[in-house]
């Protein structure tokens, strides 16, 4: 408090006079907490003032409010469930059953996405002069149409050319594609594939611990583990040859024209295709752009390096670049994460049954309670993509710069 | 540390929003200082709300609002239209977006209670139905088991398609689209092979298909759709105003008193027609208005004979049958209160 008083006013006339002390309301730190606690009061009252009017003016409609509308039973059906579900089932359930959708489809759209854009991003540095121009043209195309369109145009131009059911495309009469969807076997596990699985459980421990082994052995000697080989042996080979000595316990159930529609098996349906299709074909191309742009971050005397040091190409892409460019990568691949987890609610306009189109959109309009529904998908956006920020800033810290 | 200028911006917003704010029962007075009514109708339902190639809209419920429009400022063009999806339309009304809702919206006792709605009266009794393409070789609706169904997400059709196909033990897909006409489209594909909704709107929707002759409409009807008017819940002079709009139309019908010879009719001898045509009583004056208005609205608008027959009835190219729609003392359910 001392110290902050004299930096005002004039240093020779306090050396001589005793300071006075100024009013408590010219204190710059007094100031400081005080319109802090104003704002705050103001921000919180405001807040009660909002609840406090939409509370009255809800009554004043006669709208019902509150949350006990997730118990009562929907009555509507939806295409596409990950968890059981039907016409009985609760408003509750619905949401879970959107909520899975839009993870669903979202999660599959992440994947897509930076697979293709790390490919196409790499492609488009490439010396190879068609293969980089494809790239940038494939780039300039998607990232610069609206998503909207790009959705429309899968669903409503290119799946709606799919023919009807009967005559469906047949791959070896067991997986079949018409306007409906996709139609694929579906697996029927009977009794005794669960040692495969525990198989597959032993497997992954088997390599975890032998990539570690050969990671330090490497470190330690230098010399080097086919480990690729290996892992890929393991993972495939131990549950197979489980699954060959508890006498195949897996049967396929396949789609059948049965009436209208092909029954049984598992179905992509195009509403999902169509939206997954245009997610991941839209971020990949600005993956794409960010892959370049980190690629081309790192600088060209790290390139120059490897070389001389006699390693190839494509290993001093993977082990020397990449690792680099992955600095520069990841915090703007988040914000394409995020963006394609929002996007995702484009839905609605094809009718996939995601969380907006069938919680804030039928849900609501079946009970009314506009505010509730809209409430909960956005807590719901809000924590997916903090979610999402979370883990990325996780696995950015790990690949990040060791400072020393 | 929160600069001062965060915290005047922050009371700007503050005052702004608060003065925004929705205020219930005070609805006809909104709609006189803005001189129209703000009406909600369908995104594009021939007979019902369909805007021409000039961009006027025309049909059943476009001309309910007309009617209203004409009581409250003589003039049936005091309306400004908004059009909306199944989805979209309950919260538009809550919300003070707009007046009246007039697009084809059926009466339920959770509208009316829980979502604090006031329907206003029925303008047509409808019920729900099956169009499917006549490939499908299907004669009745208890022949859809295993069938995909498009329906129009939101809407008492899709609680009820759910209800009859669980009530029948038959099994159903069903594809919910926002908007008619991507119901419509997806049938035409072959994405669905049926379309359900209201009877009225099947008609509407088939002769808006590339070929309308390979579809047909399904005998069956499996439920009850009376349409109305809605209005928000605790604005009761308003209230008035839309149903006595409504039912101004309906006993001008019964009374023979149609547009064209309403300045005849106000020469009547009978009652009821001098009443009705504010010759005699003040009516008017009960429901705020001006003595004449329900003379207004019929010469304006027309009685509700005359708007079915040019919306969906004869006049049009839908041709519905009155049916249930048809005055009580014809065989249908149309019956007005007495003006007295």
């Amino acid at each position: 408090m001392q110290d902050l008083t004299q930096i005002s006013g004039n240093p020779m006339t306090e050396s001589i006079s005793t300071p006075v002390k100024p009013p408590i309301w010219n204190n710059p730190q007094v100031r400081a907490i005080a319109f802090q606690i104003i704002a705050l009061v103001a921000t919180v009252a405001f807040g009660l003032y909002i609840f406090q009017n939409t509370q009255t003016n809800l009554r004043q409609l006669g709208i019902t409010s509150g949350f006990d509308f997730l118990s009562s039973q929907s009555g509507f059906g939806i295409v596409q469930s990950l968890i059981p579900h039907s016409e009985s089932s609760s408003y509750g359930r619905v949401f879970w059953v959107a909520l899975l959708n839009t993870l669903l489809v979202s999660v599959l759209g992440v994947i897509f996405a930076t697979l293709l854009g790390f490919i196409i991003g790499i492609a488009r540095l490439s010396k190879n002069w068609l293969i980089s121009r494809l790239a940038l043209a494939y780039i300039e195309t998607f990232r610069n149409i609206p998503l909207l369109l790009q959705i429309f145009f899968w669903y409503f131009a290119v799946l709606r050319a799919m023919p009807a059911p009967r005559q469906s495309f047949s791959l070896g009469e067991a997986a079949f594609l018409n306007i409906r969807g996709l139609y694929l076997p579906a697996p029927q596990f009977q009794p005794g594939f669960g040692w495969v699985l525990v198989a597959l459980g032993i497997a992954v421990v088997l390599v975890i611990l032998l990539s570690r082994w050969a990671h330090q052995r490497q470190m330690a000697t230098g010399q080097q583990f086919p480990t690729f080989q290996t892992v890929l042996a393991l993972l495939l080979g131990l549950p197979l040859l489980i699954f060959w000595l508890t006498g195949s316990p897996l049967s396929w159930q396949y789609p059948a024209l049965q009436g209208f529609n092909f029954r049984g098996g598992w179905v992509i349906i195009p509403e999902m295709a169509s939206l997954l299709l245009a997610l991941s074909l839209y971020t990949a191309a600005f993956i794409a752009e960010i892959v370049r742009a980190g690629i081309q971050a790192v600088s060209h005397g790290q390139t120059e390096a490897s070389f001389s040091l006699g390693i190839n190409s494509s290993k001093t892409l993977r082990l020397i670049i990449l690792p680099q460019a992955l600095r520069v990568i990841i915090p703007p691949l988040t914000n394409q994460y995020l963006n394609l987890t929002k996007n995702s609610s484009l839905a609605a306009a094809i009718g996939y049954p995601d969380l907006v189109s069938t919680f804030a959109g039928t849900v609501l309009n079946q009970t009314g309670q506009a505010i509730e529904c809209i409430a909960i998908t956005m807590a719901v956006y809000l924590t997916i993509s903090l979610l999402i920020s979370l883990l990325m800033n996780l696995y950015n810290r790990r690949v990040a710069l060791v400072e020393r | 540390m929160i600069p001062i200028k965060t915290l005047t911006t922050a009371a700007t917003v503050l005052l702004l929003t608060t003065t925004g704010m929705v205020q219930a029962g005070v609805t006809l007075d909104g709609i006189k200082k803005n001189g129209f009514i703000k009406c909600g109708v369908s995104d594009g339902l021939p007979g019902f709300s369909y805007a021409d190639e000039k961009g006027n809209y025309n049909g059943i419920d476009v001309d309910v609002c007309r009617a209203v429009a004409a009581a409250v400022f003589g003039d049936a063009t005091k309306v400004k239209f908004t059009p909306l999806t199944a989805k979209e339309r309950l919260t538009a009304l809550q919300s003070g977006e707009i007046d009246v809702l007039s697009r084809n919206t059926t009466w339920t006792s959770s509208r009316d209670s829980a979502q604090g709605m006031n329907f206003t009266g029925i303008t047509y009794y409808d019920g729900q139905g099956f169009l499917v393409n006549k490939k499908l070789g299907v004669k009745n609706a208890k022949g859809l088991d295993g069938a995909t169904v498009c329906v129009q997400a939101g809407t008492t059709t899709e609680l009820n398609l759910s209800d009859y196909f669980r009530a029948n033990k038959m099994k159903y897909t069903p594809i919910s689209y926002d908007k008619s006409d991507e119901s419509a489209k997806s049938l035409e594909a072959g994405r669905c092979d049926v379309l359900t909704s209201d009877q009225s709107q099947l008609y509407a929707q088939r002769i808006k298909l590339a070929k309308p002759d390979d579809y047909i409409v399904l005998p069956d009807v499996i439920s009850k759709e009376p349409l109305g008017p809605v209005v928000r819940h605790g604005d009761d002079d308003w209230f008035d105003i839309v149903k006595w709009t409504l039912f101004v139309m309906v006993n001008a019908e019964e009374l023979g008193i149609t547009s064209k010879n309403v300045e005849e009719m106000k020469k009547s001898t009978n009652p009821d027609v001098k009443r009705l045509l504010g010759v005699e009583g003040d009516k008017g004056k009960d429901f705020g208005l001006a003595n004449d208005w329900m003379a207004v609205v019929i010469k304006q608008v027309g009685n509700y004979g005359e708007i079915f027959e040019r919306n969906v009835g004869k006049g049009s190219s839908l041709k519905i049958e009155r049916g249930l729609n048809a005055l009580w003392n014809q065989g249908g359910l149309q019956y007005a209160p007495p003006m007295r």
